[in-house]
């Protein structure tokens, strides 16, 4: 049980907390640290996926998380290749997983950040997540799942891994096919150096305790198991005593660094974040960590991050500190109605392989 | 004895296939077919919370309920 004790994960929620907030002061965006949402949405607009010239750039943060998880679980034989499991409904779910992140302007993680320097968007955030957790416990509890994965080759699983060593190496080298920031958020970034070693040491601290920003949530209402809950709550004390000491405290809803204040939309935009992420199992920062580990279904499920931040931006779909994209409230609906019907329709008790018209059809 | 065959299946659905064998056989042992050490520390987490007693065999997980 080395690894799994709630000291282990408090200290490890400490350590990320106090790691992304530092972030903030060391060149990041303010209140963004590492949001993972916020920083597949840059490194998407850095490969031209789409064109909003303020968010391009090639997050080292996340090729550090993914390379620090992948050296954590071949070091501790985590490392296991698999996948097979729903993979095109897995896509769609990271793809609205993105596009309510962006409605909100941040993932499960920035949730906490902008609340840890005083945003308090950051509690609707929150309640929004729980909402969308507590409807995908109802949908768990009813016999929802994806289905199950299978091994698979090995050389399959290193593919992520894989890749991201080559964004590093594109972040590292910016060819001319690049998209880089010039102003906005995305031009505000702490030394490569330092991001890649932030995301290694944060990379291999979620790896081994397993951390997830959704998954403390439903584990709390779902099983009464608070051991990933303290990895959230430690996270907050952590940021908010960074902020509290560098003086990036500002409390308030109105005027808060890459915000906005419309509390429906920040509200049932993390809600689909919430419910998305439950159905899949994790936060954008367990996707990356799974992935990581050999599981190709999260490899899928973060392009499927990577083309819902295309699609936020490309269909004016994601927020600004003005307000919701003019499209942003349509696509929550809709993807709270796909991501309903997910939860309502894969179910182990509904036989949807027996036509009852058929005799000759079994499964 | 009774069996649940978890292997494939992401957390929390393990637990979850767990926690229903539990409600709907209680005071019997189970056992657990479990592939991942995650799934494994999952499971074996909610057992101990529910009072069970729980020996590791490797490809499965053994619960038996204590006796008062």
């Amino acid at each position: 049980m080395t690894f799994f004790s709630k000291g282990r994960m408090i200290f490890a929620g400490l350590a990320v907390g106090i790691i992304a907030a530092l972030m903030n002061v060391l060149g990041n965006p303010a209140n963004m640290g590492v949001c993972i949402a916020c920083f597949y949405r840059d490194i998407t607009g850095a490969l031209g996926f789409h064109r909003a010239a303020v968010v391009q750039y090639l997050r080292p943060e996340i090729m550090g998380i993914a390379l620090g998880a992948f050296i954590a679980a071949l070091l501790f034989g985590d490392f296991r290749a698999r996948g097979g499991s729903a993979s095109l409904v897995r896509f769609l779910l990271g793809a609205f997983v993105m596009i309510g992140s962006l409605a909100f302007l941040g993932c499960p993680v920035r949730a906490l950040l902008r609340l840890a320097g005083g945003d308090l968007n950051g509690i609707t955030a929150l309640l929004g997540i729980v909402a969308g957790a507590l409807v995908g416990i109802y949908f768990l509890k009813n016999g929802f799942n994806l289905g199950r994965a299978e091994k698979t080759y090995t050389p399959a699983g290193w593919l992520m891994p894989v890749i991201m060593f080559g964004l590093l190496l594109l972040a590292i080298g910016v060819p001319k096919f690049i998209f880089v920031s010039e102003s906005g958020p995305g031009a505000a970034h702490a030394p490569i150096i330092i991001s890649l070693l932030a995301g290694l040491i944060i990379g291999f601290l979620a790896q081994r305790t397993r951390m997830c920003f959704v998954g403390g949530w439903r584990d709390l209402f779902l099983v009464k198991d608070s051991y990933l809950f303290g990895g959230i709550a430690a996270f907050l004390v952590g940021a908010f005593l960074i902020n509290a000491i560098t003086g990036n405290i500002n409390f308030g809803f109105e005027g808060q660094p890459v915000a906005h204040a419309n509390h429906l939309w920040n509200f049932l935009g993390m809600a689909l974040t919430g419910l998305a992420a439950t159905l899949l199992g994790g936060c954008p920062l367990r996707q990356t960590i799974m992935a990581s580990e050999g599981d190709i279904d999260s490899g899928i499920t973060i392009m499927g991050m990577i083309a819902g931040a295309a699609c936020s931006h490309n269909f004016m779909l994601a927020s600004s500190p003005e307000g919701p994209g003019e499209f942003g409230p349509v696509a929550v609906i809709i993807g709270l109605i796909f991501a309903c019907a997910v939860g309502l329709l894969m179910k182990e008790n509904i036989n949807w392989t027996v036509s009852k018209t058929s005799k000759n059809i079994s499964h | 004895m009774i069996e649940i065959d978890v292997r494939g299946f992401a957390c929390p659905i393990p637990v979850i296939k767990t926690k229903k064998a539990m409600e709907s056989n209680p005071d019997k042992p189970l056992t657990v077919i479990v592939e991942s050490s995650v799934s494994k520390e999952n499971v074996t987490r909610l057992a101990k919370s529910k009072g069970y007693a729980v020996k590791d065999q490797g490809e499965s997980l053994l619960l038996e309920p204590n006796t008062p």
